[in-house]
């Protein structure tokens, strides 16, 4: 239901050009409600899982997270074992006892497998586009997660008299509106195991919520100590303006 | 006009003293709380990061070591002595006195039961840190060249300056050839 | 209300110390017993803030080095390994990040009140001077730090600043490559980027004892801009301005937190989160917020070396200010015309730093030439006009009386 209204309240942001927009460059990004937003706000559990598997089943693919380790996954509420036995489904080079490269199942310390062994290798087999890696994507584009949404949701026709690369695809949130990658994900591409229907809004929102916590992975406890110290300062600075309000009247009688 | 905060209170009465201590109490001891909380992340980033952590622990392949062979696996940094005894090695190991030992301890307890073949210890001298040399020394175990510590057959301090047995580190079989260190 | 008394102990102690290392007394006459004028108001906070910030650069820079790796191929990834694995690496970086923003704030607002108050006038100059020099140096320490991260907009942000010492005629291009050790930014450039940035915190401790020095010998300008006439006029240092100085310190922190805790990135730019391609230039790049009205000053120039001169200039013009402004009245508070001149100049300030941040294209090249023109007419002719025309309003007595009235006994 929450998902059909995001996807509802999506189309018709794009259809009519309305809510709130932020113009990056010709792109058009649409502000979305996340669960992370806020002082207080936290991930959703839920969503973060999901979105580990669109990742894990769709975009990984062309796409590396080369700085999180299989490890973190238990953040987003893996356990010890499912973690394992996730890491255990790649494999990492290592070098043996005769000195020969052999292959051996990831282990949970090891970093999220990269589809391709180097940039060319990836530039090449995408078209001369370099996919680009999705660890700090959430936080190396302007809008975010915002954007990330707004770009897997933005793929339609290209306007009468807009002339599309041959090659290439129109995206309504990309900026220049061209983009090298096509579109990546449709209604049901994956099968959520929590029953969820996997629209495009929904695959959206949840690998959105996933590479924002990917990028960010301490937004929780930095939030949760930022509560606490600024209700600690506001206490302290209290205390310290009486202090120097006696000292004050000590001092200049008023 | 007073000239410093004594002569201040002395101005406005005990009552009012007594606030102000109170109050100046109170500061000062919420200022130190702030700055103790600040020196705690400043202190903790210098204990393992995550990553550190996560490698705390080495699977060991036992099944090529033959029997009276050694191997050094890595765990924290640090080599882990794997030994496959000989039998003369365990009957040893199990024959000396208690009352001849420097730091007490029965072979039994630094192996797994049923495992007596097996001697996982961490290779760092109890002295001051070197790594022992295996199958050598008085004692037909180790031996340490930097101060001349004589380890046994299971790694049991017998003579030099180490205080210490080698430490034998948490581990565990994971099945008949593989163990898990840590 | 007396001032000071000079240091006295009867601990034998302290006695033997001071004997041979009179330390004790020195920190006690100078945030003890040092005798401040009785009416600084809340502008005259930012001198400690300042030295709180520097201080708090250097413990979170010293610790943030025990993670990070001068290495192009392993700066960035230490950086992040800080930001993942490191026990609160997110709070340290994000501290030390936003704490050179926060420390700029405050020395902006610590020179916009010495040019408001007058405070660079006889017999302040040299301790006016030490102050740039201090700025300057933050400002050469700060874009090395943002170079560090090794990201998109250090990168470029270092290839851009560097090249501007290819305007200089003849020796140019020489002395780029010779900044760079090679041909390109590359890893000689991140690394004596490091040691630099490592070092010249240091120096700037150095001068700041020197600037405080300077002000202890001159003592504490202060709002009404008379010089402290005797001990009527002023209170010991502490516990009045310890506890302003703490109170202030409390709100600011607040601020500070603010962004370290709920909004870390707002000051920063996203494309300094993607590694540094030599290959790709983004967009659009800007420098961190605190260089840009200098930067649009830069890009007001449309000639190489005339830019980069007017960027020097813009900061070394201020130098010039105790011998610009020649008003027998120090402070902006009898100063009518001065003090509307200020604000135009802190207004103008403000759009030379909007200009900064956009690009280089239409109505905001003009803005930027006409706010630059101005800033140096602000200096260069304003100022010494004012001086010369303003008829300043009656400037009081003493502090005290002033402060008091005139019942009090001075």
């Amino acid at each position: 239901m929450r998902a059909l209204k995001i996807g509802a309240a999506a189309l018709l942001g794009l259809g009519l050009g309305t809510g709130i927009a932020v113009a990056s460059e010709g792109g058009h990004i649409e502000a979305q409600e996340w669960s992370f937003a806020g002082a207080f706000g936290t991930f959703d559990r839920a969503s973060l899982q999901r979105g580990y598997q669109v990742y894990k089943e769709v975009c990984a693919s062309c796409h590396s997270m080369k700085y999180l380790a299989y490890r973190n996954l238990q953040d987003i509420g893996f356990s010890e074992a499912e973690v394992k036995a996730l890491a255990a489904q790649y494999e990492v080079a290592q070098i043996d006892d005769a000195g020969d490269e052999e292959m051996v199942p990831a282990k949970p310390s090891d970093h999220f497998h990269s589809p391709f062994p180097n940039d060319n290798a990836a530039k090449a087999a995408n078209g001369g586009a370099l996919p680009p890696d999705l660890s700090l994507l959430a936080k190396a584009r302007e809008g975010g997660p915002d954007y990330i949404y707004s770009v897997l949701v933005g793929y339609h026709e290209a306007p009468a008299g807009f002339t599309v690369p041959e090659g290439k695809y129109y995206n309504a949130a990309f900026p220049g509106n061209v983009i090298g990658m096509p579109k990546p994900i449709s209604d049901d591409q994956v099968t959520y195991a929590d029953e969820t229907p996997a629209t495009v809004h929904q695959m959206a929102h949840d690998v959105s919520t996933f590479l924002m916590w990917a990028a960010e992975p301490k937004m929780e406890e930095r939030k949760r100590a930022g509560v606490k110290v600024m209700g600690f300062l506001a206490i302290l600075t209290i205390f310290s303006f009486l202090t120097y309000r006696k000292v004050r009247k000590a001092v200049h009688g008023h | 006009m007073a000239t410093s905060s004594t002569a201040g209170h002395d101005a406005h009465g005990s009552g009012q003293a007594t606030r102000r201590d109170f109050l100046y109490v109170a500061t000062v001891g919420l200022g130190a709380v702030a700055v103790g909380a600040t020196v705690w992340p400043l202190i903790d980033q210098m204990n393992p990061a995550a990553n550190v952590l996560a490698l705390s622990s080495t699977e060991v392949d036992l099944s090529k070591l033959a029997v009276g062979q050694s191997m050094t696996v890595k765990w924290r940094g640090k080599p882990v002595f794997v030994r496959h005894r000989t039998p003369k090695e365990i009957e040893e190991a199990e024959e000396v006195p208690m009352s001849e030992l420097k730091d007490p301890q029965p072979d039994a307890d630094r192996v797994k039961p049923g495992k007596a073949e097996w001697l996982v210890m961490v290779g760092v001298c109890t002295h001051l840190g070197c790594i022992p040399l295996g199958q050598q020394g008085d004692y037909d175990g180790w031996f340490c060249p930097c101060h001349g510590s004589h380890y046994d057959s299971s790694g049991r301090i017998r003579k030099g300056p180490a205080p210490l047995n080698l430490a034998v580190p948490e581990y565990q079989f994971l099945s008949d050839t593989k163990i898990k260190i840590g | 209300m007396s001032s000071s008394t000079p240091f006295q102990t009867n601990s034998k102690v302290v006695k033997w110390i001071e004997a041979r290392l009179p330390i004790i007394s020195t920190v006690d006459g100078a945030l003890v017993s040092y005798p401040a004028p009785r009416n600084l108001n809340y502008w005259w906070n930012f001198g400690s803030l300042a030295g709180f910030m520097l201080v708090a650069q250097i413990v979170t820079g010293i610790v943030l080095v025990m993670h990070y790796t001068p290495h192009v191929t392993l700066a960035f990834s230490s950086v992040e390994h800080i930001m993942r694995d490191v026990n609160y690496g997110w709070l340290l970086r994000y501290a030390h990040a936003n704490g050179a923003s926060m420390f700029f704030v405050v020395v902006y607002i610590h020179i916009m009140r010495g040019l408001y108050y007058g405070s660079y006038k006889a017999p302040r100059e040299l301790l006016w001077w030490l102050g740039i020099v201090i700025f300057v140096l933050m400002m050469a320490t700060g874009f090395m730090g943002y170079v560090l991260p090794w990201g998109q907009m250090s990168f470029w942000g270092a290839t851009v600043i560097t090249n501007l010492f290819g305007a200089l005629p003849l020796v140019g291009p020489d002395i780029v490559t010779w900044l760079w050790g090679g041909f390109s930014v590359d890893n000689a450039t991140l690394n004596r980027f490091f040691s630099l940035h490592y070092l010249l915190p240091f120096v700037i401790c150095a001068v700041v004892f020197l600037h405080l020095w300077a002000l202890h010998t001159t003592k504490s300008s202060n709002p009404l801009g008379i010089e402290i006439k005797g001990p009527q006029d002023t209170v010991p240092f502490h516990p009045y301005y310890t506890a302003k100085d703490a109170f202030g310190l409390c709100v600011f922190l607040m601020v500070f937190a603010f962004f370290v805790f709920f909004s870390p990135n707002y000051l920063g730019h996203p494309d300094n989160y993607i590694e540094a391609n030599p290959l790709v230039t983004p967009p659009h790049i800007v420098p961190e917020w605190y260089f840009l009205p200098f930067y649009a000053i830069l890009r007001a120039v449309p000639d190489k070396l005339g830019g980069v001169i007017a960027m020097g200039g813009a900061i070394l013009i201020l130098f010039f200010m105790p011998y610009l402004d020649f008003s027998k009245v120090r402070s902006a508070k009898f100063r009518p015309i001065y003090k509307q001149a200020f604000w135009l100049f802190l207004i103008d300030a403000v759009i030379l730093g909007v200009v900064g941040a956009k690009p280089a294209e239409g109505d905001w090249i003009l803005i930027g030439r006409i706010a630059s023109i101005y800033y140096f007419a602000h200096f260069l002719i304003i100022v010494p006009l004012i001086s010369w025309y303003e008829k300043p309003l009656p400037v009081p007595d003493s502090i005290a009386k002033a402060v008091l009235g005139d019942g009090a006994k001075a």
